[in-house]
């Protein structure tokens, strides 16, 4: 499992515009750069982000070798009612990671 | 018009004016600016040196002042040297500068005139780069990376801060003056704290993941400050987004830090002088051809130190002064009218962990593609698995480093 940061309110406005913020630990290994041994170090790369709320998908993103090491990934969603805002990363050698935090929509 | 006399009055006491006539203006009067000058005048030239401070307050070693390791008034040198060598020093602001007129304005409002002027302004801290921090801020969560009163505010700050408080550091991405010196800060810091106010804690965030002597820093810390010293690098969530200075937090993507002494170290650019002369670009800092230190951007100027864009060679005090005699010596060169020969700098920077805990990485740098680039198999850093004695001995060298660089540069 990869270190994952998040930063979601807990609670919001219906209609509400709220950041949402997440950062995950992953060397986003590009697949064209020579290890200590000389060898080409074989592409390890997070392929895909998606962002699903109450259901529904509302963000994604697809990340190529050029993402930097560590994705970093800011984005906003209107607030529809209370339920689960889930983050999923898919990437090279069957990495999948996926994330639930509750929103309260008051 | 007094100002003008006085120079006259320095070139007519100067032994031998190889160069004729020829007028040097130096600006900023620290390690970078008052080693030119000198280094100038031993080649026989007229130089003027306007700094606008009486006493310059010296960064290195400014981060044991704050640990309570070492007196302020070791920080602080006077110009007298520089004087009797003969040097005129005018403590004054430089305000503005016609690089076609080749004259500086000063803030009596006396203008000089130059053949060649040297910019060695170090830093400006960014007051607009981190939401919140503005100059107010520094006077409630301090920078300290000017020494002077900031060093002493937040020397007074971990003093009256009660055992149990928490101590919040906010870290720069690249570049900055002293790469070493945020981590450096943190050691002694925590060596304040875990003889002083054991129960205490230091939380520094970091806009970056990588740094200067990271290995040797982060063995030091595991070995001498476990819980105590708390590192979070921007992977984790380390860099800092904002301040809020009403509840002395560092702001960040993912949450707030209080603390009871806050120590925000924000992003910076070259001195300000460097913008009005037109020396500096978009980036903040100062592009620089690297075998004379002649800006890319205006003719006849000079930017030497943390100002300058220097390539792999870092913002130091060691870099300042040797990049001051290489400067020095190409202004006498040009003025003759000779090709510029490629010079080789050096730089080593110590860092104390401990009181007789130092570790050091030293390079050797030339120009590559118009910058200054790392030699490779020159210089390199402490042994990671060195003995006590060996440390011990670093923090000796580095005393020693401190009164050998000072007296080049203020006698």
């Amino acid at each position: 499992m990869a270190r994952v940061l998040i930063n979601i309110p807990a609670a919001a406005r219906r209609g509400e515009i709220i950041p949402i913020r997440t950062l995950i630990q992953h060397t986003m290994e590009t697949g064209y750069r020579p290890g200590a041994d000389g060898e080409v170090l074989p592409r390890d790369i997070i392929r895909r982000f998606t962002c699903t709320y109450d259901g529904e998908e509302v963000f994604s993103a697809e990340f190529s070798p050029a993402i930097a090491a560590n994705p970093f990934l800011s984005f906003t969603l209107v607030t529809t009612n209370s339920g689960p805002v889930v983050l999923r990363w898919e990437g090279d050698n069957g990495f999948a990671q996926t994330e639930t935090r509750e929103i309260t929509v008051a | 018009m007094k100002v003008a006399r006085r120079a006259l009055i320095g070139l007519l006491s100067a032994p031998a004016l190889a160069q004729g006539a020829a007028q040097i203006v130096v600006i900023g009067g620290g390690f970078g600016g008052a080693s030119c000058a000198r280094a100038l005048r031993r080649h026989g030239l007229a130089v003027t040196l306007v700094e606008p401070n009486a006493t310059y307050t010296a960064c290195p070693f400014s981060n044991a002042v704050i640990a309570g390791l070492r007196p302020m008034e070791r920080q602080r040198f006077g110009y007298g040297a520089l004087r009797a060598q003969g040097i005129v020093v005018v403590h004054q602001a430089a305000t503005g500068i016609d690089t076609t007129g080749r004259r500086v304005t000063l803030s009596g409002g006396s203008v000089l005139s130059y053949d060649r002027l040297v910019l060695s302004p170090g830093i400006a801290l960014r007051f607009d780069a981190l939401p919140g921090y503005d100059e107010a801020a520094a006077s409630v969560m301090p920078h300290a990376w000017q020494a002077g009163a900031q060093t002493e505010l937040l020397r007074s700050q971990l003093e009256a801060m009660e055992d149990g408080g928490t101590v919040v550091m906010a870290i720069p991405a690249n570049p900055y003056r002293c790469p070493p010196g945020p981590y450096e800060r943190a050691s002694l810091i925590a060596y304040y704290l875990k003889t002083r106010k054991p129960r205490s804690k230091l939380l520094v965030l970091d806009a970056k993941d990588a740094f200067s002597k990271q290995r040797l820093f982060e063995a030091a810390w595991a070995a001498l400050y476990p819980g105590l010293l708390e590192y979070v690098p921007l992977s984790a969530g380390g860099r800092a987004t904002g301040v809020d200075v009403a509840a002395r937090a560092v702001i960040t993507d993912f949450g707030n830090h209080e603390g009871a002494v806050v120590n925000v170290i924000p992003p910076q650019r070259a001195g300000a002088i460097a913008q009005i002369a037109g020396a500096a670009d978009r980036s903040g800092w100062c592009p620089i051809d690297p075998v004379s230190f002649e800006s890319k951007l205006v003719p006849r100027v000079h930017v030497i130190g943390d100002a300058a864009i220097a390539g792999a060679m870092p913002k130091s005090a060691f870099a300042a002064n040797a990049q001051a005699r290489v400067c020095a010596d190409a202004i006498a060169v040009l003025l003759r009218g000779a090709a510029v020969p490629e010079p080789r700098l050096l730089n080593t920077c110590y860092s104390l962990v401990a009181p007789g805990y130092g570790i050091s990485v030293a390079g050797v740098y030339r120009p590559a593609e118009g910058l200054l680039a790392d030699i490779p198999g020159a210089g390199g850093t402490s042994p990671l698995d060195a003995p006590a004695s060996f440390r011990a001995a670093e923090a000796g060298y580095a005393e020693d480093w401190f009164e050998t660089i000072t007296a080049d540069a203020f006698g």
